[in-house]
């Protein structure tokens, strides 16, 4: 299913973005324990590391850009929450040694975990960052992007596309079972990257999550208990493939500024970890032609999955795109029963959204009704392409009965794959933090 | 509006958590949410929400009833018109039914819901919406003259015993509404069986047409008298309960419940299979006898009695019903099977419906638990041949 969301990016790059402050934040990925490297004042290299996994000092996450380490953010009980860091816009790299092409499985490792970029591959189960002495059984990759206002892969990494295939030939020498690459059908041809060798091609229609790698797993080669996969993003493929080819850390990158209070949906090149105050002028709340007086919420990510950083916050990692929405907080006398409630979609057709499928709507953050308990069924499955059962496994997490967790098939997904069951969900339940918590119980009791 | 908000708003403090009054607060959010959409936003997961809730879907279904519950209303007038002989136009039809029906309403939606709220205060939770429908299905799937206090007692009966002991809307096993009836039907079993309690003021004697019968078509086939015609029944101009005699009026529900997809057409279906598998198997070995009940045509199985309704609007309540899509399929048939089997086999009481998806909700699980346990065999099984 596709929402219908209004301020879809241009394709045109209407700013390069280089920030004066970027953030490294550790809560970008799942499982990391950080421990701090540097200190407030310390000079560093783009490359240089900044925070190690506790469970394992030789996973670093690195500095973006080359300065001095401004601060170090911390929250509720002393939690670690971002390294700021000032950039010097020197743009100094830390130079590694370039590794020969017939290079060992135990170097190509040896550099990632070095080069900071062994945490932009993802483990499944769980989507944490994967362990270095484990081979997986095969890696997977997403060459599209389904998510509500997602920026078009194809514009933003048509320039990267040797550096991709660089990052794939790395990977192939990590596992035995090969790389699977998926495509959209529709634009199988038209993509750069169907001329990318060394891979496994699968197609994928349909709208969202056709996208989501877990998605696509579930259909090539499900998950059974004991398996490892791996999967990794284009964005981060390039990054290693420069790595590799050019011995330097090079995350920069084009991301979609998007959403319905964006007045110039386009790209933007920065960093990730750029504060959003580095694109303020997108927001209509800072210009003349505002068009209601609601507040934004900034998201970074898109709508499904992306996370509230506020105006002044950072972009986390993983995230390509920024959306702008209003917040919803506003009361609608009697707005349940209205038989017209043009502004608002719904997948169901209680409403007549299905009437005019061109819309494009202005959708805001409220939530349109209270949660409840489980009451409708079959609502999930129509937007959960997978063969696992959902009421089921969230119910079972909900118990915290873990064999029943692993029967139903906790191992093949994570928080993603359930968000447009959040979004339908007419119960109005936190369906992702369920799928969280599941993951982080199955965490703890495996460990 | 923005006056009324105000209002709201002064007053909520009073109500609120460590109010004055604060002991009320979820009576207090009920109204608060039925009059306004709250402001709440999302928090963390996704940050836009589909404009569909509960409270939508309930109203949906409650659209769905108003046909049935229309017909029903100018049903009633009709039967103690033809009961009396009297001549009553079209309006004064209707509103003799009106009158009727209306305090049966009003009885259910205030006993009912004064417990519902009250559970949700003693819980602190929020009020659910379930009872809109509820509350209307009662008086609808009840005879017209059912004394107030029987009807007071069976939707108490219902609701504390067929859904707060079990922790409220979504957490019931049994159909409410259903529950309700067939309490009324144990309990009380002179009010809702016989021939003369389905017409208003047959029972007190004010029918004065001589050998008017106020029989319901299922009574006329177990006793072997002749049916009603089929476009009679299908149409509804027979007796029977209030909302239950007009399949014309239940199709244009259903075709709403369909089409909003609020209701499972899945379930209806195989329902409907279920009882036409078995009407006709039941003709193909009936005696020659053409007042054995096995003799009666299938799909006069389908515009007889409650089973119209009770497919569209019973069978389907997503709580009880099965949850899974396959184990909807087998659900709805196993109803339809079992409503024929009832009704045809059983001497005691003439329609099988309530009972039948009575008999499947307690079921529905167990049908789930299969269905779920052979995903979980598939993908132990895809774990076995890797392993091998």
């Amino acid at each position: 299913m596709n929402i219908p969301l209004k301020g879809k990016a241009s394709n045109q790059i209407t700013k390069n973005i280089s920030s004066n402050i970027v953030a490294v934040k550790p809560s970008d990925f799942r499982n990391f324990s950080p421990k701090l490297l540097v200190k407030e004042g310390d000079a560093v290299l783009a490359g240089s590391p900044v925070l190690a996994d506790k469970k394992n000092l030789s996973i670093r996450l690195c500095s973006p850009v080359s300065g001095t380490v401004k601060e170090i953010v911390r929250g509720e009980k002393r939690k670690l929450l971002a390294v700021l860091i000032e950039n010097d816009h020197k743009n100094e790299h830390l130079q590694f040694t370039t590794l020969s092409k017939n290079a060992k499985k135990e170097e190509i490792i040896e550099r990632l975990l070095e080069g900071g970029l062994w945490p932009t591959i993802k483990q499944r189960p769980y989507g944490i960052i994967p362990n270095p002495g484990v081979e997986p059984k095969s890696i997977f990759i997403s060459g599209f992007d389904s998510s509500p206002l997602a920026p078009d892969l194809d514009f933003t990494l048509k320039r990267e596309t040797e550096a991709i295939q660089a990052g794939i030939d790395v990977l192939n020498l990590l596992t035995k079972g090969g790389i699977h690459f998926s495509l959209n059908i529709d634009n199988f041809a038209g993509s750069p990257f169907h001329r990318i060798e060394r891979v496994i091609f699968h197609t994928f229609e349909g709208p969202h999550p056709a996208g989501n790698v877990g998605i696509q797993i579930n259909h090539v080669d499900p998950i059974n208990k004991g398996d490892i996969v791996w999967t990794t993003d284009l964005y981060s493929l390039a990054a290693i493939g420069k790595l590799f080819t050019r011995g330097i850390y090079d995350v920069k990158r084009i991301i979609a500024i998007t959403g319905p209070r964006c007045i110039n949906p386009s790209y933007v090149e920065c960093l990730p970890g750029m504060c959003m105050s580095d694109i303020k002028e997108y927001s209509d709340e800072n210009s003349e032609v505002k068009n209601n007086n609601l507040p934004v919420r900034w998201i970074s990510g898109n709508v499904l999955t992306g996370v509230n950083v506020g105006a002044n916050g950072y972009t986390g990692f993983f995230h390509n795109q920024v959306t702008l929405i209003s917040e919803g907080n506003y009361y609608e006398m009697l707005g349940w029963i209205k038989p017209f409630r043009s502004k608002k979609f719904s997948i169901s057709r209680t409403y007549f959204s299905w009437l005019n499928c061109k819309k494009q709507y202005e959708l805001d953050t409220n939530t349109n009704g209270d949660e409840r308990a489980f009451v409708m069924t079959g609502v999930y499955e129509k937007v959960l392409p997978m063969d696992i059962y959902p009421t089921y496994l969230l119910k079972a997490i909900l118990a915290e009965d873990i064999d029943n967790m692993e029967a139903l098939g906790i191992y093949e997904v994570i928080e993603e794959d359930f968000a447009l069951c959040e979004f339908v969900c007419p119960s109005k339940i936190k369906i992702q933090e369920i799928i969280s918590k599941g993951i982080d119980l199955m965490l703890k009791e495996m460990a | 509006m923005n006056i009324l908000r105000k209002i709201i708003d002064n007053v909520k403090p009073t109500f609120s958590k460590g109010g004055k009054l604060g002991f009320l607060h979820s009576t207090f959010e009920a109204f608060e949410a039925f009059l306004f959409v709250p402001d709440s936003v999302t928090t963390n997961g996704v940050h836009i929400r589909d404009a569909l809730d509960l409270k939508r879907t309930m109203s949906v279904v409650i659209i769905a009833l108003m046909p049935a519950l229309l017909f029903g209303m100018w049903n009633t007038g009709y039967q103690y018109n033809l009961s009396i002989g009297g001549s009553m136009t079209f309006w004064q039809m209707f509103w003799f039914g009106f009158l009727k029906i209306l305090p049966l309403i009003v009885v259910s939606y205030v006993v009912g819901l004064a417990i519902e709220f009250t559970s949700a205060q003693i819980r602190g939770h929020q009020v659910n919406e379930g009872y809109l429908v509820t509350g209307l299905l009662i008086p609808m799937i009840m005879p017209v003259d059912i004394p107030l206090w029987i009807l007071a007692l069976a939707v108490a009966f219902a609701v504390i015993i067929g859904k707060e002991v079990f922790g409220g809307t979504g957490m019931n096993i049994w159909n409410p509404a259903l529950l309700a009836r067939a309490f009324v039907f144990f309990a009380y079993p002179s009010q809702i069986s016989g021939d003369k309690i389905w017409i208003a003021g047959l029972s007190e004697g004010h029918g004065i047409v001589d050998g008017f019968s106020g029989a319901t078509p299922l009574a006329n086939a177990m006793s072997g008298a002749s049916l009603p015609s089929f476009s009679d029944m299908f149409f509804g101009f027979i007796p029977g309960c209030v909302g239950e005699t007009s399949k014309i009026a239940i199709l244009i529900g259903a075709v709403l419940l369909i089409a909003t997809g609020i209701a499972s057409w899945k379930i209806m279906l195989s329902t409907v299979a279920g009882a036409l598998c078995t009407g006709l198997l039941l003709n193909a070995v009936a005696p020659p006898d053409p007042a054995s009940y096995l003799n009666i045509p299938a799909w006069y199985h389908l515009v007889m009695g409650g089973f119209a309704f009770g497919a569209v609007f019973m069978a389907t309540d997503p709580v009880t019903s099965a949850q899974t899509e396959k184990g909807k399929w087998i659900y709805g048939f196993l109803i339809g099977v079992i409503v024929i089997i009832i009704r045809a086999f059983n001497p005691g009481y003439p329609e099988g419906m309530m009972l039948s998806i009575l008999l499947m909700n307690t079921f529905a699980p167990l049908i789930d638990h299969y269905v779920v346990q052979s995903n979980i065999k598939k993908r132990l099984k895809r774990a076995a041949v890797i392993v091998k």
